[in-house]
């Protein structure tokens, strides 16, 4: 129970008095005390995320403003991914690449238009990605730190319907739109998105607000807390990459399955072709194909297959490993991804992972592993 | 608070032991054990004819997040597991007590008498 490893002090969210009032089990995360979960529990999280909505604390990320004319082509310089052809209103998924063609981290880009870009990174990757956008981009664009925002999503197929009521305007968004309403009083950075597979909003508030909003946002029937815990399984669900586990510097784009995130302008035979670390990498990838890649599995067992777990073939040789592995409680079964050998990973191949030196049989599975259901409008 | 009934007896890991009349032992994980590793999903559980010394890692619980060891009380041979409990992960949630794991005939009597006592293990949880 003593997962502090490190000597320094544990960051907190402004949202931190909310969870403990709440009753949340506090857990060390990148750097902060957040919530693994609530009294109810993960499984009842995840259900109730699934059928009503699920209010998840994500204050710990970073949110970064890039302002100037010149800002969407300076960030192309560092993702493989359209910026510049970005519409106002819109937010792209985008990854920040090693000269290796390695993912640095994954993040969320919108177009708030006037020449500003609002940017979401990873909390455990948040120092390194200012100081890559500082060092890169300060030349040609402002790159200014929101510290002062907390950052709330709202998930679940009621999601909708509470943020309506808040604020009627949202009910034109449709999955990756973005928007700046007025919720508590407060300026907000709203996006149609998040990290469930769900429905719902990723709402980026000012600090002194954000417990107001919190608890508005609670007050309604159909919305609870959720900690990461939950958060964890059901993203997993949802087919969605954890940066660290499912993606990191080693991995490439093409490795990890995201060639869908890679702009078809920004490819070898596109019309602004590469431009950013590691495009050699990854257009050679694209070209040659790659050794390994990532695929979702789905354990033929009851015990859950975890991260680090290694996946063998029918002979018994090593041909991947597992990068995230859980309990899926949407489809009361373990779930699972990993890296295989690009010869294996189709789905219906058949594998087993090794779970405490006995074979488990997995069998490679395309994702999401529960459909997702996004409003589309 | 957790329920540390006084009729049974306890290790450090927070496995509970009940002595039978027979002087076999019923052994499972106790509530605070429960409350701690949320919600569980899965149990793998001794062979009935194990033998197993005492300390042994010998049966795996897991929650959600993680998968935690469950240790041999004492030194002695396996008899029964809880197929029920297998089968219904969610009872050793539900009530620690009643969804025991496995049970075992210990080697020896004289290590049941050492082992903690309901005030000792309320006492070694108050300082975790």
């Amino acid at each position: 129970m003593s997962d502090h490893d490190s000597a320094a002090p544990m960051l907190r969210t402004p949202l931190y008095d909310l969870h403990v009032s709440l009753g949340a089990r506090m857990v060390p995360f990148a750097g902060y005390e957040m919530p693994v979960q609530y009294p109810d529990g993960i499984l009842k999280e995840h259900n109730h995320t699934r059928s009503q909505a699920g209010l998840f604390d994500v204050s710990h990320m970073g949110q970064v403003m890039l302002v100037g004319p010149d800002a969407a082509a300076a960030l192309e310089t560092l993702v493989p991914v359209d910026i510049v052809d970005l519409p106002v209103g819109m937010q792209r998924y985008a990854l920040f690449l090693n000269e290796r063609g390695g993912v640095m981290d994954d993040l969320m880009v919108a177009n708030f238009g006037d020449g500003r870009l609002f940017v979401v990174v990873n909390a455990a990757c948040k120092e390194q990605d200012i100081a890559h956008m500082q060092q890169h981009l300060s030349g040609r664009c402002k790159v200014e730190v929101l510290a002062d925002r907390a950052l709330l999503a709202l998930q679940g197929p009621a999601a909708g319907a509470v943020m309506t009521r808040l604020a009627p305007e949202t009910a034109r968004m449709v999955f990756m739109n973005t928007a700046t309403v007025t919720l508590v009083g407060a300026e907000c950075y709203i996006s149609r998105s998040g990290y469930t597979g769900e429905d719902g909003f990723e709402i980026s508030v000012p600090a002194d607000k954000a417990e107001a909003l919190a608890k508005e946002l609670l007050s309604h029937p159909e919305v609870a807390p959720i900690g990461l815990g939950a958060r964890d399984s059901l993203r997993l669900e949802a087919g969605l990459c954890l940066y660290g586990h499912d993606l990191d510097q080693n991995t490439s784009p093409v490795e990890s399955s995201l060639l869908w995130a890679l702009s078809k302008v920004r490819r070898a035979d596109g019309a602004r072709p590469g431009g950013y670390p590691g495009a050699a990498v990854v257009f050679e990838h694209i070209a040659q194909g790659v050794a390994r890649k990532r695929v979702g599995l789905r354990p033929n067992a009851r015990v859950p297959v975890r991260e680090g777990a290694e996946l063998v073939d029918a002979d018994g040789r090593k041909v991947g490993v597992v990068t995230s592995g859980s309990f899926g409680p949407t489809l009361e079964a373990p779930v699972a991804m990993g890296y295989v050998e690009s010869a294996l990973a189709k789905p219906g191949t058949q594998l087993a992972a090794m779970v405490r030196g006995k074979p488990v049989p997995v069998e490679v599975a395309s994702t999401p592993f529960v459909p997702q259901r996004y409003h589309r409008g | 608070m957790s329920n540390v009934p006084s009729t049974l007896k306890y290790t450090k890991s927070h496995e509970w032991i009940r002595v039978e009349d027979d002087g076999t032992l019923t052994i499972g994980v106790t509530d605070h054990a429960q409350e701690a590793l949320g919600d569980i999903v899965f149990l793998e559980l001794p062979e009935a004819g194990r033998a197993l010394s005492a300390g042994e890692a010998c049966a795996v619980i897991e929650s959600v997040k993680a998968a935690s060891d469950i240790y041999a009380p004492v030194a002695g041979e396996v008899i029964a597991n809880n197929q029920d409990a297998i089968d219904a992960p969610e009872s050793v949630n539900a009530d620690a007590y009643s969804a025991w794991l496995f049970k075992l005939a210990p080697a020896n009597a004289a290590d049941v008498a050492a082992l903690m006592d309901a005030a000792a293990y309320e006492a070694e949880i108050a300082q975790a």
